[in-house]
């Protein structure tokens, strides 16, 4: 059995996802595994870096 | 083992069963009202046993998908647009990305020829065409390191092919956006109401994009909080200015100054920093855009309302009020995203692959997202056809089809068979907060009036004017995000296009470059606005025929992409898989726009339209305000027929190079090759 605070947990982190929100943390832990040597980017400059590449192509349908 | 091959086998008999029942019951039905939760069973059952059969079977026999292939997201992992994603999570994205406003309106406009015919096409289209399309062009995709949709053209049709292609990507950005942005215009025409909320999204969206960025950085989920608390208090707001007598009349505006507004809002919004607008717009759509999808389900399904439209209407003949020509080739057109859509292609390649974990997610999130998407397409008919076929006539025909006065405009709608009178339509437009709801042509407003009744009823009574404006402000906000978004896509079009003329007008952050291209986007798509808002016959008329021509259009160069794919790399016995709805839509296409281009009839051809106008300028039978605007409605439909043409002859120029290819390597002409990458095997667990 899964309990009701796990799904919670998962609900939570399903929406995070969707959203986005959780693309800093995914970039932190990519940076951990494959580049352990260089420093990561701080959260606010990720967000800068990373805007320009989102809304540069075809994200959104009619 | 053998009792759960038993239990699958009894489950998925139950799923055929109840889904040819709700189907019989649908379709055998006559003469009495029906309850919307057949179109719910029947709808979910069909896309079941097709996700179930037929993309498994596509997933195993045709493409052999292989989860021990490492893919694109795996091999060049970046931490940003490379990134295996669970696939619950890509199927959340990509459906975000496919769901927009064209299958909410689609199904809206050609509920005119009664629930059956564009029931039955959503369904059967988007189980063998639409969401095999979505799935086989990731599929190839995937395959090819997260290619986009023109470069596989390029890659396999060589630079005819790919030069259509985008050429076609193009086009069809600037037609969709100029209807869309006329559909939110009509949803404003002296409304303040709907206006000043539309308008209050804008710094609304600021704020967040100011959070995101200065205050707290990278905290989407706080600052779509934020933001959709806002945009609640600016559907309410709204109300409060509809009651003040000054205030008011700065939101009270007529067609063309709200038509300028947004081409001057779309200029502004192209030149503008991402971060400031078009993220968190997006951000904020996404969330709108899922949450009331989810509460629509909810609301029919509890509610359960039944269906007034009749199964088919007399409008199948070609003389529909809201669009004209007949069942064959409109309807499909019609339709366009909510069965099959070409623009879904662009975002199944190049976007979404590179997040796709295992190959054998591209079946989920594919064929599964688009079957969603259908369905959301199969509410919208539902919201359409519970509305009384009187009101919903009334609502979307042109002042220019049925008469300007709402006596006039009801006695036409009555003489057709659907009962409408003045006094029924004005307690309509009291109880949603508007003061007339006649003429609102575009499919939005209609939509709103289905939804707050559902909404309306299903959760809290008595607040039928804030659900009506929740369900415009709703799709306003992610009609206007795909302007923001379009116009910057189309700006990078033009700008590769304008770097092969001169080189530095192809550098995307040189701001003259910048300048120009957004210019000549704005002003492509602002130019059909602007015509589609002078039009006594409403605009939509014209323009959504015309985007679902290339939307359609687009769907059959993907499609051609795909088939030589299919040819070339040894997959010729399943060829008839992308083949299949490629014919169709081939012959959909063409002979829509033969239609369009050669009919006499002045109702469905462009040319035949302007002559038909020409005449009676010439002949002075035209009232004073007609008169001033038909040298330009003239220009317009021979303009829209020579557009008409160009779509057609891309559309044979792709499917030409693509049968001569196929040809050349069957003929043994040309060896085969395979545009695969090549196999390297997954280390994810």
């Amino acid at each position: 059995m899964i309990s009701p605070a796990a799904i919670a947990r998962r609900l939570w982190a399903a929406i995070r996802a969707l959203l986005g929100d959780d693309a800093y943390e995914r970039y932190l832990d990519h940076q951990r595994r494959r580049h352990p040597d260089s420093a990561p980017l701080q959260r606010a400059d990720f967000y800068r870096a990373e805007l320009d590449r989102r809304w540069s192509q075809i994200n959104r349908c009619c | 083992m053998a009792t759960k091959k038993l239990i699958e086998v009894g489950t998925w008999t139950a799923i055929a069963v109840a889904g040819a029942a709700a189907f019989g019951g649908i379709a055998l039905n006559r003469g009495e009202s029906i309850n919307a939760l057949w179109f719910v069973v029947a709808a979910s059952c069909v896309y079941l046993i097709g996700y179930r059969f037929y993309s498994g079977w596509i997933a195993t026999r045709v493409l052999a998908l292989d989860a021990t292939r490492a893919t694109p997201a795996e091999r060049l992992e970046n931490g940003r647009d490379f990134m295996p994603t669970h696939r619950s999570i890509v199927f959340g994205h990509h459906f975000a990305a496919i769901a927009g406003a064209g299958p909410l309106i689609g199904p809206t406009l050609a509920a005119q020829f009664g629930y059956l015919p564009g029931t039955l096409w959503l369904l059967v289209g988007a189980v063998m065409a639409g969401c095999v399309q979505d799935m086989l062009v990731m599929f190839c995709s995937t395959r090819r390191d997260g290619r986009s949709l023109g470069q596989m053209a390029r890659d396999e049709l060589g630079p005819l092919g790919g030069t259509a292609a985008l050429i076609g990507t193009l086009f069809i950005m600037i037609i969709l956006i100029a209807v869309l942005s006329l559909v939110v215009v009509k949803a404003m025409v002296h409304s303040p109401w709907s206006t000043s909320t539309v308008f209050a999204t804008i710094p609304i969206a600021l704020i967040v994009g100011v959070y995101l960025r200065m205050l707290r950085p990278g905290r989407v989920l706080e600052a779509t909080a934020i933001g959709i608390v806002l945009l609640l208090l600016a559907v309410a707001g709204g109300g409060w200015v509809d009651q003040q007598p000054v205030l008011r009349e700065w939101f009270n505006l007529d067609g063309r100054a709200l038509a300028w507004f947004v081409i001057g809002y779309g200029f502004i919004a192209a030149i503008l920093p991402v971060w400031l607008l078009l993220a968190p717009r997006d951000y904020l759509s996404t969330f709108i855009k899922l949450g009331t999808v989810f509460l629509l389900a909810i609301a029919i399904c509890t509610l359960q309302p039944e269906i007034r439209m009749p199964a088919f209407t007399r409008f199948i003949d070609g003389t529909g009020p809201i669009f004209s020509g007949k069942l064959f080739p409109f309807l499909f057109i019609t339709l366009a995203c909510g069965a099959v859509s070409g623009f879904h292609a662009l975002v199944s390649s190049g976007t979404t692959p590179k997040l796709i974990a295992r190959e054998t997610d591209v079946r989920m999130v594919g064929y599964g997202s688009m079957a969603f998407e259908s369905f959301v397409a199969i509410m919208a008919m539902i919201a359409a056809c519970v509305l009384d076929p009187g009101i919903y006539f009334a609502i979307n025909s042109a002042a220019g089809v049925v008469g300007a006065d709402p006596a006039t405009a009801t006695a036409t709608i009555t003489s057709w068979g659907f009962p409408v009178n003045a006094g029924e339509m004005q307690a309509l437009a009291d109880r949603m907060g508007e003061q007339s709801l006649y003429a609102r042509t575009g499919g939005a407003p209609s939509l709103a009036v289905g939804m707050a009744s559902i909404f309306g009823s299903a959760f809290g009574q008595g607040l039928f004017a804030l659900w009506y404006h929740f369900a415009i402000m709703f799709e306003a906000i992610f009609i206007l995000t795909t302007l923001d978004a379009g116009t910057r896509v189309g700006r990078f079009i033009m700008q590769d296009a304008l770097g092969s003329i001169w080189e530095p007008l192809g550098r995307t952050s040189w701001y003259p470059s910048v300048l120009l291209a957004s210019v000549l986007v704005v002003a492509g798509w602002g130019y059909f606005l602007y015509i589609g808002v002078i039009d006594p016959n409403g605009g939509i008329n014209i323009l959504w025929p015309l985007f679902g021509i290339a939307n359609q259009m687009l769907a059959a160069i993907a499609l051609a992409v795909v088939t030589a794919i299919f040819v070339r790399s040894g997959r010729l016995r399943h060829a008839w898989v992308p083949g299949l709805p490629l014919t169709w839509l081939v012959i959909v296409t063409t002979t829509a726009a033969l239609q369009k281009i050669f009919s006499d009839d002045a109702r469905i051809g462009f040319f035949a339209a302007a002559r038909d106008l020409a005449e009676k300028l010439a002949a002075g039978v035209l009232p004073p305000d007609r008169a001033a605007v038909a040298p330009q409605l003239i220009f317009n439909q021979q303009l829209d027929g020579w557009l008409t043409a160009f779509f057609l002859l891309i559309v044979w120029i792709i499917v030409l190079d693509m049968l001569m290819r196929c040809h050349q390597h069957l003929s043994g002409r040309r060896a085969a090759i395979s545009t695969e990458t090549p196999y390297v095997a997954t280390q994810l667990a």
